[in-house]
């Protein structure tokens, strides 16, 4: 089976795709720390950020309507972790009620922390988003390993992109096993929702065991060929002059905003 | 005949839950010699082939080329047997097909001008040039089962083991499979459920039931054979 969702972008061409991936992950970062350090209330550098993300965007030639629908996804993640902020951080009450007899108040200080943890990590994950869309992942791969990442960790990352095609036509065929045999000929069928999650968590315990033991497979592939538990791999390409200004030029940049935020808030 | 590169004596292994898989194997193969391995699922074929470059170690005797199958030999024996294991997605582990073709030469030392120049041959002699920055989830079973062989060519061996090179492959991409293996010079041991692959591949047939050899001998002879073959668990091609 073919997966294309994974990297159906990181084929295309434009002058973000054609930038050295080294110089593409450490722009990330920087972006993503930027984004951390701003001050919740520096709202206008929170624009320009997410102005200049949406503007490479566009230079990458991606749609910027499946950019932010990507996006969006991780948005519920971030609203469960942040939910208590508004509660907990000390500030002017705005509002105060009571949740089945417990008093709560929220703050003005705490709505807009929560306001911008919640941005913040918005912005972060459709930079992410960004570099994903426009760099192959081999060469990610490869930029952090020429970058210092330790080979292991590397190596898990590489493994996981290598398995992640074969676990899900895993999981593909497992669900469509138990669908064909979900037979329901007079419409009552369908069991009670203990044993369709009994049959779930059957089904997740045999692609458990399945990786397991497929992971002794590969280990003794591994094995066979000669690995003794070191890593190796060939030595990488050098960076290209225009790479590194660029890269330079977006940092600065970068360090230019978050001044202004902290000289201005 | 050339001169003996396998030499099984007496070989027992009971895996770890107790299961009895090998009960006293004597298998001799001379330089050169492709051999096929039949039997029965459970019969112990994987679990034999297992023990050619000690990924399993049992009570016995191994020796491949002369030595012995053990310990600080463990290296040396690796680069001379190219094992290709059933499921190419268990061999082929990495992200492209240029890496994973690298891996065994990059294991063992080799400078990087050496490392390029083998992937180049190995891929040219499973017919799968051009493939180096390909993903080995985007590839065709046939194309992934090529790539698997081309992942221990790379590596120089002299005894090349296959466990079911054919299964689950249709009948253009078997038969281009059978002739590459035809034209690969090495000594061959290779597992299959395959009559029609043994008999236009290997000359040599051992059949193997219940952990022991029970018939070893031209294929022509065993396969005609339709009384022994049915009798473990077998049928004529």
């Amino acid at each position: 089976m073919k997966h294309a969702f994974l990297d159906q972008y990181s084929y295309g061409d434009s002058l973000v795709h054609r930038l050295d991936p080294r110089v593409k992950l450490v722009a990330t970062l920087g972006f993503i720390l930027a984004v951390t350090a701003t001050p919740p209330a520096a709202w206008p550098t929170f624009l320009v950020l997410l102005l200049m993300t949406l503007g490479l965007i566009w230079a990458a030639r991606l749609s910027l309507v499946v950019g932010l629908r990507r996006s969006l996804i991780f948005v519920p993640f971030t609203l469960v972790v942040a939910l208590s902020i508004p509660f907990t951080t000390a500030g002017e009450p705005l509002f105060r009620f009571r949740l089945l007899s417990w008093p709560l108040t929220i703050t003005d200080q705490g709505l807009l922390l929560f306001w911008a943890v919640v941005f913040r990590a918005w912005l972060s994950v459709l930079a992410a988003g960004l570099l994903i869309s426009t760099t192959h992942f081999v060469e990610l791969l490869l930029a952090m390993k020429s970058l210092g990442v330790p080979k292991a960790i590397v190596s898990v990352i590489s493994f996981m992109y290598r398995y992640i095609f074969v676990l899900v036509d895993e999981a593909m065929r497992l669900s469509m096993a138990r669908d064909s045999r979900s037979a329901d000929p007079d419409g009552r069928g369908g069991g009670t929702l203990l044993w369709r999650a009994r049959v779930l968590g059957g089904m997740i315990s045999t692609l458990f065991l399945r990786s397991y033991e497929r992971s002794e497979r590969i280990y003794s592939a591994m094995l066979a060929r000669g690995f003794t538990g070191e890593i190796r791999t060939l030595e990488d390409t050098s960076l290209q002059h225009t790479d590194l200004i660029t890269l330079a030029a977006f940092l600065t940049l970068l360090v230019t905003v978050e001044a202004m935020a902290y000289l201005y808030w | 005949m050339g001169p003996i590169v396998i030499e099984i004596d007496n070989l027992v292994y009971t895996y770890p839950d107790g299961q009895q898989a090998l009960k006293g194997v004597n298998l001799r193969v001379w330089e050169g010699e492709k051999v096929a391995i039949i039997g029965p699922n459970g019969a112990g074929k994987t679990t034999l082939l297992l023990h050619l470059n000690g990924i399993l170690n049992g009570d016995g005797m191994v020796r491949v080329m002369g030595t012995e199958v053990r310990g600080r030999h463990l290296g040396a024996i690796r680069a001379k047997v190219g094992m290709v294991f059933q499921d190419p997605d268990d061999q082929l582990f990495s992200p492209t097909v240029f890496e994973d073709v690298a891996f065994g030469p990059l294991h063992s030392g080799l400078p990087e001008e050496e490392v390029r120049r083998r992937v180049r041959r190995a891929l040219a002699q499973v017919g799968m040039e051009g493939f180096e920055n390909r993903m080995p989830h985007h590839l065709s079973l046939g194309e992934r089962k090529r790539i698997a062989i081309a992942t221990v060519l790379s590596m120089d061996p002299a005894i090349l083991v296959l466990d079911e090179p054919s299964s689950e492959l249709d009948p253009r991409s078997r038969r281009s499979l059978i002739q590459l293996l035809e034209r690969l010079p090495q000594t061959m041991l290779v597992a299959s459920h395959d009559m029609r692959l043994v008999r236009d591949l290997c000359p040599r047939t051992v059949i193997m039931d219940e952990g022991r050899i029970v018939a070893d001998g031209p294929t022509g002879r065993l396969l005609a054979d339709a009384e022994l073959l049915v009798r473990h668990g077998l049928e004529p091609p």
